[in-house]
Parts: C-alpha cells; structure tokens; sequence
C-alpha cells in the first residue's frame, strides 16, 4: 500500500510542478493546491498504513494508528487553507488592480530602480 | 597603555578637536595648532636613539582582545625607530609647508588636518606594531587616510579617480596581506612578529610558508608601488601638494618596504624570497625611471621617480638577503646592499620631499606644473632653483649630495649580484648591473629635465596665468630643511651610520650580528678608482649626451602601443568585470517567475539525485508495507484520473472543480486510513477552497471570454517528472529503512491517564502539542486580517485614504 502511495504522491507532485510552471496565475495556485495534498499524503503515508483501528481509545483495539501524523497533517491542513486563501484574494485584487493573471506580464523590468 | 601607546595614538586624540580648533580660532591656520603634535613626537622618539644605539628595544603591552592573543604591542628597534623619526620629522616639515600652502578661507582645511594626522597616526602603528594583527588595522587606515586626502579636492572628477584606484590597489594588497599574516600566525601560533621570529629555524619547512610569502609581498608591492602595481601612485599626485610630499614620497609608499624589512628575518632565508624582492625592486627601477622621462606634468615625474626610487630599495633589500646564504662573516659583502638599502631609504625621504615641495612652490607660483610652460625662472626663484638644484643632484647620484653615496652603494650592492654563485645565478646575476645602471642613466635625465626644463631656458610669461615670483619664507622652511639634511648627510654620512643604519641593521639582519651584537657601518666618500665610480662617470657622460639629443630619441616612446599599457589594462577590466558581472546577472535574473522555478526545481533535482546515487542510498521494500485493498485503488484511480483532468482542462472552471475532486478523494482517503478528524477537516478546507476559487475566479466576466488553448512544453514536463520521480524514490527509500519505532505508544497510552481525552489526535493538538495549534491559530488570524486589510486598503488609486 505505502508503495502505490508513493506512486501517487509522485503524481501530484508532477502535476504540481508542472502546475507551477505555467503562466496563468491561477494554474499556479491550482498547483501549489496539488503540492499540499501530495505533501498530506505523503506525511500520512510515512507514518505507515492500516497499522490498527482509528486513534480513538473508545475503540479499545489492540493496536491504533500513529496519531502523531494525523496531528501533523491536521495543523498543515489550516495552515496551507489560511495561505491558499491568502493567495486567492491576492490575485484577485492584482488582477483587479493589474488587469492580467499571466505571469509573463507581472515581470518587474530594470527600470525600477 | 604606557606613554608610547598614547604617543602613537596621541595623532588620532589631536584630530578630535581639530573641528574645534578650526571653528573657535577662525583667525589662525589650523595648522598652528596641529604642528605642535608631531613636534613633540619627534623629540620624543629622538630620545630612544641612545636605546637602540646600544641594542636595547623597548616593548610596551596593552592589552586589546587578550582572549585571542591579539594585543596592542608596541615595539621600539632600530628599523622602527628610523620610520618613526621619518613620520614625524617630515610630517611636522610638511605641516608646517601645508600652512603656507593651503589657504585658510579657501580651503577645507579642518578636514585636511583630520585626514593627515588619522594618516600620522596610522603609520606611527603600523612601524612601531609588533602584533601582526594590530598592524594590519593601522595598514588599512592608512589606505583608508590616504583615500580620503587623494580624494581632498573631492569636486574634481580626476582626484575621485584616482582616489578609488589607489583605494582599491591597495586595499586588495592589504587584504591578501592579511591572509598572509593569518597563514604565519597559523603556522607559528602566534601573532606576535618577534615570536615569530624566534621561531624561523622550523618554519621554511612548512607547507604554508611560501603561500604566507607571496601573499605578504603582494600586500608589500602594492602598497610600495612595485611594478605592474605602481599604476595607482601618478593618479594619486592629484592630492594636495603636501599629502603628496608626505605620503606619496616619504612615508606611506615606504610602509611596504618597511614591512619587506622587518620580515626579512622570517623569510630571507629563502631563495624564493630573494629572487622575488629583488627581481620586482629592479624591474620597478627600470620601468619607473624609464617612463618618468616622457612625462611633461613635474608631479608626474616625480611620482614616477619615487616608484623608481622605490624598486631601487626593494632590489637592495632583496639583494641583502643574498648575504644569509653566505657565512664569511667577516667580511659580508652582500651586507652592503642592506646598509644601503636604509641609507637610501633615509636620502630618498629627505630629497623626495624637498622636491615635492619645491614642485608645489612652482605650482603655487606658477599656476602650472607642466614643464612645456614652464622655463626661465632661475632668477625669478633663486631660493627654489638652489633647493630644486639640490635635490635633483642628489636624486640622480651626483657628488657632494647624500644620493651620490647611497647610489654608489647601490652599485656595490648590484656588482655582487653578479658575482653570486648561489642558486645558480652566474648568468642572470649578470643583469642586475646592467639594468641597474641603464636605470640609473634615465635617472639623470629625468633629474636634470626637472630643473633646466624649469628653470632655465626661455621665460614664457604668456602661457602663465600668474606672474611668478619667489615663494613666501614660510613656505621655503621646510624644503630648505630638507635640503640641510641632503647637504648634511652627504658630507657627513656617518653621523648616520652608527646612530640609525646600524640598529636597523640589526633588526633586517638579526642572524648575521657581529661577535659585539652590532655591525660596523662605516660609509666612505672615496673607494679609490673602483668600478663603482666609472659606473657614475659613465651615467654622467651618456646621460648629458642622451639630454642633448632628447627630442630625436624620445620618438622612441611613440613606438609603445597606447593600448598596451597597464592603465589601459586597469580600467579595461575594472570595466570588463562590471560588464560581465552585469551580464551574468541579466542572464539569470530574467525576472519570469517560471525561469527561477525552473532553476530551483532542476537544482533541487540534482542535488537529491545525486545524493541518492553517491550514498547508494536507495532501497526497495515490501516487508514494511500494509497489503492493498480494493477501495484504494479504486480511489486512487479517481486521483489520478482527476489529476490529469487538471492538467488538460481548458476550462478554469473544470480545473477548479477537479482540483475539488482531487480534495474530496483525500478526505475519503483520511476515511480508509483512519483518520476521522482528518477527513472531516479536509472535507470542509476543500468545500471552502473551491468555493473561494469559484469567487475569484469564475466571477470574473473578462477571464471567461479569453480561455487560452495550453501549451505543452516539454521542459516544463522534464524538469516536474523529474521532481515527481524524485520525490517517490525517496518516500519508498525512507520507507524502506526504518531506523526505530514511533514515538507514539506513549501518546496511545498517557492521552487517557495524563491528559484525560480519548480522541488521541485532539489531546496531542490541544495537550501535548498546544504550542503548534497556538500558532496555527495566529497564522489562520494573521490571514484573515491580511486578506480584510487587501480588500480595504486602497492607497494607490489616485486618492488616497
């Protein structure tokens, strides 16, 4: 299982760069949104799989998952949110203000000095 | 800190109240004030002269950063004693001069004393200085004084020029200098240079020993204007005439053949050493001299006789070394060069300076230093023309003047080259006079166009903005004291030898000390009919012959290419290093966001690749893995499938909505892995996210109409397979090794009896971890406050508020 997961972090890391790579502003905060899902899985995927029941104590199971991950990925998920939205109204108001999402047109030149 | 450190910094203490002096006395020239100090100083270094007469060297310590051995020693011998008494004596002369030059309502001249006496200062530590360290801060504050008083008459763009140059020159010598000084320091453990001393018989061995060597004299050449460095001293002679005499003839040029000096001992004795010292010192005569002819403007040919000058003394001093090789002690011939090497030293301060000066005076009265318009002021200026006739006699080696003896000396010094047999130097030995004496030749020319160009000939009063006549007497002091000492030590040399030359003798030369523990310096007029003396004839006879037929031969140095000089070459590469470094950067720094991903992505590539091959850290496992179910797969598909939806997705808006689908499977993955927290946060961050897109995005009209086709690239598609490929090679080496269990089973355990919750992952967010969730929370604030103060503010729309 941790192999096909692998795998598919790969995956959205591909995607993700190639993502970021491009020119429309929001291809690329649709990529960084990729890159933290594959980050998300990948940390849940190190803390290794199907290993016992949900980390409730309730359950009374002989083994639990590693909670310590869950807590992880629980404070990078409202952490990359607060950032990813951040972003967001970034560019709309520079799209607002500039008048284009392609970043070729957002290049800074050497007359601003 | 003693009476000697307060009268080395005392320099530095005076030009604190300078500004006062110059704003409360208005009616009198700061430099009365100033010219008290160096007075006083030489009286009281002149007292030491019975100490070091009889071998006594005073060391005083004061105490600077004791903890890393660097103290501010301060060291009292024969060599450092002569620099001193030079610091001082010309300096009070030329403060003294600098009253009657410079006038007080005209000029800066508060500022012009800050600057000469931070330079008096500096140069009284960098002689007297025993730490290496503490010498090398007194070195650079005399690159840095003397920048500032190049560049004194800062409006002119010629005096900035030359001001950066020489800053630059000397400041990369003075910095390779220091790693030289850190190199010895290394290998002796020390930084005191008496210590190292002490220690020379280990160091020839070492392995850093010659990088040390050639790292000193590059800091010693530059400083000392040795060829190819000598380029920034011309440019310099845009200073004040004073700051010219002084710093530019008389002490700080000298401040690298003070330091060739006082490491002798450490590094003479190796043969490196002495065909480095002395090949520099005579092809900087030679080339010195040989262009200080062409020049018209008189400070330029002076600044280029003092570079000949000074190759001259470097040579003698490297010749000297020479004398280490050879133990018949009794009679050292070799030692010949030393002594003549500090006599000269001591003839060059007095004549260079009284020349300076008597330049300035012609200057000053003149309105020009160019010799094509100058002539016929000999009985204009009769006190001037008897100094300059001093001088210049004196500075091209003709008798009764102190330069006669220091320049037959030096042709002893050159003939016994000759004869070394050491380090195989039967044929090339054989140069050294030659190039010598041709040197010497164009030394004499130069000599006599300074005065009969000047002041003989025909009076042009035309091309003169001013009408000339004899300088006041306040002015002619100085040179005339100069020209005293010319006349004095030429008839009397030995009043010299026993009280200056022999004690710095004995700080060049420490290993090859008489029985008594001093030499005997005894400095003669007449050898007899030597070869020495049909050497001077023979310049006297060719260079009054070469004079006479000046203008046919001096098309000579048209045959030179304008292009091919050195200052040609500075300027080219200072402006060659700009260009480049500025196309370098305009080849990286495009300014397209995507260029420095790239850049970061590929780097990030190879550096982890390359990590992976080198440590061989790659490993492949299936024993860790969980086995696979069937709604894993299926789901993963879905990913995959979304994924690329993304990536081929015309729309924005099927891009934001299988963004939403790739969102959704990772919650219902949290769900398969046992994650229920996880899954409900996610479910909800996805729902508000695309909903946050969908606002941004999709409501705006103008975006719609433009739906651009995407363009496939390919290395775009390289470079994020690549780090896609990277990324799952390393998830499946790491989890291929597992170096030791979780840390987990005491959450498992203690999150019930410690912290009295059973949702694990909720204590440790809220328990065992608070802090993070803390911070969490000021991030999720920090965003929203963000994101109020960017819809808000608008202060860039014309009106502003």
């Amino acid at each position: 299982m941790e192999i096909l997961m692998s795998i598919m972090v790969g995956i959205l890391f591909t995607a993700a760069t190639y993502l970021m790579l491009s020119k429309s502003l929001l291809r690329i905060i649709v990529g960084t949104g990729l890159l933290s899902h594959g980050a998300h899985l990948l940390l849940l995927t190190m803390g290794g799989l199907k290993t016992g029941a949900a980390p409730l104590l309730g359950e009374k199971a002989a083994a639990y998952t590693d909670p310590l991950p869950q807590a992880l990925i629980l404070t990078a998920i409202v952490i990359s949110f607060g950032v990813t939205s951040f972003f967001l109204v970034l560019a709309y108001r520079s799209y607002q203000e500039l008048g284009t999402d392609n970043m070729d047109n957002l290049r800074g030149t050497d007359r601003h000095e | 800190m003693t009476l000697l450190h307060w009268a080395i910094l005392s320099p530095f203490i005076m030009a604190l109240f300078v500004p006062f002096f110059y704003k409360k006395f208005r009616q009198v020239h700061t430099g009365w004030f100033v010219l008290i100090l160096p007075i006083v100083l030489f009286i009281y270094f002149f007292q030491f002269i019975s100490e070091t007469m009889n071998g006594v060297s005073t060391i005083e310590s004061a105490p600077w950063i004791p903890s890393l051995g660097i103290n501010f020693t301060a060291y009292i011998d024969g060599l450092g004693l002569l620099f001193a008494l030079l610091i001082t004596g010309i300096g009070s002369l030329v403060i003294l001069y600098s009253i009657y030059y410079l006038s007080k309502e005209k000029e800066a001249i508060h500022n012009f004393y800050v600057y000469l006496l931070m330079f008096m200062g500096a140069m009284l530590g960098v002689v007297l200085s025993d730490n290496v360290i503490v010498l090398y801060t007194f070195w650079e504050l005399t690159s840095l004084s003397s920048f500032l008083l190049i560049g004194y008459w800062y409006h002119r763009e010629k005096s900035r020029y030359g001001a950066q140059k020489s800053m630059l020159i000397t400041v990369f010598g003075g910095l390779s200098m220091l790693a030289g000084f850190i190199l010895l320091s290394i290998m002796t453990n020390t930084f005191s240079v008496r210590e190292m001393i002490g220690q020379v018989a280990t160091l020839p061995e070492h392995s850093l020993f010659i990088p040390a060597m050639l790292l000193i004299l590059l800091g010693a050449f530059t400083k000392s204007a040795q060829f190819p460095f000598h380029i920034w001293l011309p440019d310099a002679m845009e200073a004040p005439t004073p700051v010219s005499a002084y710093l530019h003839s008389a002490t700080m040029v000298k401040a690298g053949i003070y330091l060739v000096a006082r490491l002798s001992p450490i590094f003479a004795g190796s043969s490196e050493w002495f065909w480095i010292v002395s090949t520099f010192g005579i092809v900087t005569l030679f080339w010195g001299s040989f262009t200080a002819v062409k020049q018209t403007d008189l400070k330029s040919i002076l600044a280029f006789s003092t570079v000949s000058q000074l190759g001259m003394i470097m040579a003698l001093l490297g010749l000297g070394s020479a004398a280490l090789h050879y133990d018949h002690l009794d009679k050292n011939i070799y030692l010949a060069a030393t002594v003549a090497a500090v006599f000269h030293l001591i003839n060059h301060a007095t004549f260079k300076g009284s020349l300076f000066m008597v330049v300035g005076i012609v200057d000053h009265e003149t309105g020009t230093r160019d010799i094509r318009k100058l002539g016929g002021l000999m009985t204009i200026m009769p006190i001037t023309f008897t100094l300059a006739i001093i001088g210049t006699f004196s500075m091209a080696g003709l008798p009764p003047f102190n330069g006669f003896l220091s320049k037959e000396m030096f042709f002893t010094g050159v003939i016994n080259a000759a004869t070394l047999d050491i380090f195989n130097m039967q044929t090339w030995g054989a140069l050294f006079p030659v190039i010598a004496w041709v040197a010497s030749v164009f030394t004499f020319i130069y000599s006599m166009i300074i005065v009969f160009k000047t002041f003989t000939g025909k009076y042009q009063p035309e091309k003169l903005d001013v009408k000339p006549h004899e300088a006041p007497i306040g002015m002619l002091i100085s040179p005339i004291i100069l020209a005293s000492l010319v006349i004095v030590f030429g008839f009397f040399p030995n009043i010299l030898s026993g009280s200056i030359i022999e004690p710095a003798m004995a700080a060049i030369q420490p290993m090859l000390l008489g029985d008594n523990g001093s030499y005997h310096v005894h400095i003669y007029h007449w050898h007899g009919f030597n070869i020495e003396l049909f050497m001077t004839l023979g310049v006297i006879a060719v260079g009054t012959f070469m004079i006479i037929f000046l203008v046919k031969w001096s098309k000579l140095y048209d045959l030179f290419p304008k292009r091919l000089t050195l200052n040609n070459l500075y300027d080219g590469g200072l402006v060659a290093m700009e260009r480049s470094t500025y196309k370098l950067n305009k080849f990286y720094m495009t300014g397209f966001i995507r260029d420095y991903l790239v850049m970061i992505f590929a780097f990030m590539i190879i550096v982890l690749a390359n990590t992976l091959v080198a440590k061989d850290a790659f490993t492949f496992t299936t024993a860790n893995s969980a086995p696979i179910g069937v709604y894993e797969v299926i789901l993963t598909l879905v990913m995959i499938t979304a994924t690329i939806t993304i990536l081929f997705a015309k729309s924005r808006l099927t891009a934001i909505i299988s963004l939403g689908v790739v969102g959704y499977s990772m919650s219902l993955f949290f769900v398969l892995f046992r994650a229920p927290d996880l899954a409900l946060t996610q479910l909800i961050v996805e729902t508000v996210s695309v909903a946050l897109f969908l606002l941004c995005f999709y409501h705006l009209p103008e975006l719609d109409i433009k739906k651009k086709p995407l363009r496939f690239k390919l290395p775009n598609l390289i470079i994020s397979l690549g780090v896609g490929t990277i990324v799952t090679l390393l998830a499946l080496s790491a989890n291929g090794t597992k170096l030791f269990d979780s840390i987990s089973s005491y959450f498992v355990e203690a999150s019930y009896k410690e912290a009295g919750g059973k949702n694990m992952v909720n204590v440790i967010l809220v328990d065992f971890r608070g802090l993070d969730t803390l911070f969490e929370i000021t991030v999720l604030g920090i965003a929203a406050l963000g994101i109020f103060a960017m819809i808000r503010l608008r202060l860039t729309r014309g009106r502003e508020g």
